[in-house]
């Protein structure tokens, strides 16, 4: 059958595309429709050919069905060491037959596909660790997304995602005027208990540029206050664009590679036109990868690097805290048990492992800080990443995904959890909501804030 | 049949294996590239080469990698398999001479008694990689025919190799079965998946130099692998 209305092939361009798929509530019609999607064989052959080069092509072909890697999925362990929860054999039955079939498969195993990579991975990239090959499933689930984005087997969220993306440059509808009057008005409602606060928009030649995750607008405004209190006290000399000002990418989820470009190319030409020193980006995992860590080279920067230096939230709180910039209340530390995740986004993919301990080395008093088990590079997902929070049609599966995490929580016997992460912050929000066990959470910048001795001419003046 | 089979029988295997072995090294990599697999080799080669030798040593010293120590018991029988595979044959007295007569050189050479314990292990090596595959449900969705066709093609050396050694039978017969299967796993090498032995580097220093460049080793942070 021809391509339905919503379920397609084409992605979303226009606000209008977007709103009617948006109304389609819960992705009825569309994944009705979906039963019916045709799969355009020929092309499907042709992008493989095309994109699976060495890498991806060895990886499929020297696997040894060892196992090795089935203990190091999360989501092998949490849903009873079911085989068909074996990192190998998720990929194999799915990316493995598609290629050995030269892309001639049906609409069944397409979504057959769709559940798998995006209900069975979180694109965590751990069991790369335990492969003695390197092979690593969270890389080739994320080509794999890519080829099932470009047929239209996509999970309906996801499509709608990255139709935010394309239609506004940000994973919610939040449009230039808004962003800019959210910073607006974040300033005024703060400027009483922080004199002099500021969040000043599109100053060329700052130190710092700052960019966020469209949920801070849109749902958590008081997180782009708290980013201006901090830069406020360490005396930093920053700005945000205002255009170009959204880091995260659900494209980089959906697979959706063209979008994915397109929105890291927007947050550069900021970079560019307001020619700061450096970037920072807010506390979140894979808006740090959309846009530092892969978005080079989806840019096509052969070097890698994005235009100017580009740091994580983390990295600059632990340099503001090291060089003094910050200084903590020594009464004021946290002196409970604490935990801290760490998000595979930018810890497994950047090797941020040390800063985040270094930040709780100043604001945990010591002897209160516990590791979960296993941590750093070897931490599991929170359970939610890679997309997984926001599919409605994967709820289930993601709920049992969240023991992990739970368990390890419970472990460290702690009843903070601290998450510089977004994505991880929801999902231990949800995990709370779901399991009932009693724990808080928190960013890092409320923290802190909380915790910060102030020093004296940026305190309000007492009437 | 003997001189055949050590002669130009020989000849051709070595070059078609050890050549198709290179042409398989070569080819991977021509087929990276640095804006699909997001990794920037060239210009960030010096970060690269130190990942990726971290990540290859990490995989091949025993217990160096998390992996292998959280898994001792898979860990001593897969590392006693691989150095019984790769050095028994290379080192065999034997198969010196037989390097000696045709090359005029020679390596130093295994006692005999080291020799068969080595041999001894690869096949109980082998034995037990293949009961896993049985018993262990996660390693049985996985495994196909294919996987234990290899593994008979890549025992059997050492299956004909002692039958001979202990001259049970014809000697005649099953040295001649042993060079033949050596010649077939020698064959095999390149165009199945025991292309590994050469692939197995290449796709670790791959994933090595993508650790070492962006994913942590340009924040001077070293995988713990
Ligand atoms: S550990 Fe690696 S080689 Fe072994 S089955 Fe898993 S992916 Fe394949
Ligand atoms: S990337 Fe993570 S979730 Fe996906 S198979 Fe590997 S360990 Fe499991
Ligand atoms: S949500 Fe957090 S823990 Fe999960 S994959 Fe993303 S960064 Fe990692």
């Amino acid at each position: 059958m021809p391509e339905g209305k919503f379920c397609n092939k084409t992605p979303i361009n226009t606000e209008e595309q977007l709103k009617a798929t948006l109304g389609d509530k819960g992705g009825k019609q569309y994944y009705e429709e979906m039963n019916h999607l045709d799969v355009d064989s020929d092309k499907l052959w042709a992008a493989i050919q095309k994109t699976m080069k060495s890498r991806t092509k060895t990886w499929l072909e020297i696997c040894a069905h060892c196992g090795l890697c089935a203990e190091s999925c999360f989501l092998y362990q949490v849903n009873g060491r079911v085989p068909e929860q074996v990192p190998s054999y998720k990929i194999q039955s799915t990316l493995g037959v598609m290629v050995k079939k030269k892309g001639k498969v049906d609409n069944e195993f397409m979504q057959m596909c769709m559940e798998t990579a995006w209900s069975k991975c979180t694109c965590c990239n751990r069991c790369g660790m335990y492969c003695p090959h390197g092979i690593d499933m969270g890389v080739m689930f994320s080509y794999l997304r890519g080829l099932l984005y470009s047929q239209g087997f996509v999970p309906w969220e996801l499509k709608i995602g990255s139709g935010m993306h394309r239609v506004y440059r940000a994973q919610m509808d939040v449009t230039t005027e808004d962003w800019v009057e959210t910073c607006e008005w974040m300033a005024e409602e703060n400027e009483e208990d922080w004199p002099g606060l500021e969040i000043p928009v599109d100053k060329v030649g700052a130190d710092i540029m700052y960019t966020c995750n469209a949920r801070e607008p849109k749902h958590y405004p008081e997180d782009i206050a708290e980013a201006a209190i901090l830069f406020h006290v360490a005396g930093e000399n920053w700005t945000v664009p205002s255009e170009g000002w959204e880091q995260t990418s659900l494209s980089m989820f959906a697979g959706d590679w063209e979008c994915c470009k397109d929105n890291v190319l927007n947050v550069y030409a900021a970079l560019e036109r307001l020619k700061p020193k450096r970037a920072i980006g807010t506390e979140c995992g894979h808006a740090h990868r959309a846009t530092v860590i892969e978005g080079p080279y989806w840019a096509g920067r052969p070097d890698g690097q994005p235009p100017v230096p580009y740091i994580h939230y983390v990295e600059w709180l632990a340099e503001a805290l090291r060089t003094g910039k910050l200084k903590i209340d020594p009464a004021k530390r946290i002196k409970e048990p604490v935990t801290l995740q760490d998000s595979c986004n930018y810890v497994r993919n950047q090797g941020l492992k040390n800063v985040t301990r270094e930040i709780i080395s100043y604001i945990v008093e010591p002897g209160y800080f516990v590791e979960m088990a296993p941590n750093r590079e070897h931490n599991y997902c929170c359970g939610g990443g890679g997309g997984f929070n926001g599919i409605g049609l994967y709820r289930e599966q993601r709920n049992v995904a969240l023991r992990k995490k739970m368990e390890q929580i419970l472990d460290t016997g702690a009843k903070l959890v601290i998450a510089p992460c977004h994505n991880c912050w929801d999902a231990i929000r949800d995990l709370e909501e779901e399991y009932k066990i009693g724990i808080r959470w928190s960013f890092l910048k409320p923290l802190v804030i909380k915790m910060l001795d102030v020093p004296e001419h940026l305190r309000p003046t007492e009437e | 049949m003997y001189d055949f089979l050590t002669g130009p029988m020989l000849w051709a295997t070595f070059i078609v294996s050890f050549g198709g072995l290179l042409v398989r090294s070569v080819m991977y990599v021509k087929g990276l590239s640095w804006q699909l697999d997001r990794v920037a080799y060239r210009p960030q080669m010096k970060y690269g080469i130190r990942g990726g030798l971290r990540s290859i040593l990490a995989f091949i010293i025993p217990f160096r990698a998390r992996l292998w120590r959280v898994r001792p018991g898979f860990t001593l029988i897969f590392f006693a398999f691989h150095i019984g595979l790769l050095v028994t044959p290379i080192f065999l007295e034997a198969h010196n001479v037989m390097l000696k007569n045709a090359f005029g050189i020679s390596l130093p050479t295994l006692p005999t008694g080291l020799a068969d314990v080595l041999a001894w292990t690869c096949l109980a090596g082998g034995l037990f990689l293949t009961l896993r595959r049985i018993a262990f449900p996660e390693v049985r969705i996985i495994t196909t025919f294919y996987d234990y066709l290899l593994l008979v093609i890549t025992v059997m050396p050492f299956i004909t190799g002692l039958i001979a050694r202990y001259e049970m039978g014809d000697y005649n017969f099953w040295l001649a079965a042993h060079i033949l299967s050596g010649e077939i796993w020698l064959l095999a090498l390149p165009f199945t998946k025991l292309s590994h032995v050469v692939l197995f580097f290449m796709s670790r220093m791959q994933l090595g130099m993508d650790y070492g460049i962006k994913r942590g080793g340009m924040k001077g942070t070293d995988m713990a692998w």
